[in-house]
């Protein structure tokens, strides 16, 4: 049931070595970039960064290297779509099984989704390239947007 | 043969992550042997859901002093640490 994540990733969705301070920050640019594509609705961003706060979700995969999977309720989106995000340097996102806890993100996975089988797949797809931290570290050093998608199931 | 052991799998909002975190945790029961049947609820929700269950897995925060047994852990996302929870997991199946 694992989705290839490239039927939901735009080449122009993908923004590389971008530098943010904070999650809000690169939630923000990642969410515009759906709301300019027509895949969001304007609430989609505000709505993803709230959700962030009370749940955040972001993953760690050792002490150093973590990836982020925020998203918010189906309603905001209108295509399903994600946007994928590599940090020039970390950003704390909270941890998913502990929201008192910041991890160091390097890459982030902006999910606009409607459908649960969707979600699933996606979320699956996103597991086994976290499953294999030197794929995702290779997918944090991507150079061009091409070989970021190249990485991916 | 005995009844299949029940788990709870809590997430944020009950559907896409516990849904993953229940298939991989069956399949690796399966491979062990051990009869397993999942349910899936908020973390929120695990207080009222849990009369029943043998093991509560999440992935968020689960209220605390609960009557059950309780794994929070990111190990079937991300992989780390799963070795580890699986034995924890068939320890507590296993009793």
């Amino acid at each position: 049931m694992t989705q290839h994540l490239s039927e939901f990733i735009r080449l122009e969705n993908i923004v590389l070595s971008q530098r943010v301070e904070t999650a809000a920050e690169v939630i923000t640019l990642l969410a515009d970039k759906l709301l300019t594509g027509g895949f969001v609705r304007p609430g989609f961003a505000q709505a993803v960064r709230a959700r962030e706060q009370d749940m955040p979700t972001g993953l760690p995969l050792s002490d150093d290297f973590a990836v982020a999977v925020p998203h918010t309720d189906p309603e905001h989106v209108v295509h399903p779509a994600i946007a994928l995000a590599t940090l020039a340097h970390p950003v704390a996102f909270g941890s998913m099984d502990d929201p008192d806890m910041f991890v160091p993100v390097h890459v982030v996975f902006l999910l606009a989704l409607q459908d649960k089988d969707a979600q699933i797949g996606v979320l699956q797809a996103i597991g086994e390239v976290l499953q294999d931290e030197a794929r995702a570290r290779l997918l944090w050093q991507a150079e061009t947007p091409q070989q970021a998608l190249a990485l991916l199931p | 043969m005995t009844e299949p052991k029940k788990v709870l799998v809590a997430c944020g909002t009950g559907v896409a992550t516990s849904t993953v975190v229940a298939q991989a945790v069956q399949a690796a029961m399966k491979d062990r042997g051990i009869a397993i049947v999942t349910r899936q609820c908020k973390a929120s929700e695990v207080p009222s859901q849990i009369g029943d269950v043998d093991l509560v897995i999440s992935t968020t925060p689960l209220p605390k002093d609960l009557p059950r047994p309780a794994i929070v852990t990111l190990a079937f996302l991300t992989g780390i640490g799963k070795d580890r929870e699986l034995e924890k997991i068939t320890e507590i199946l296993s009793r």
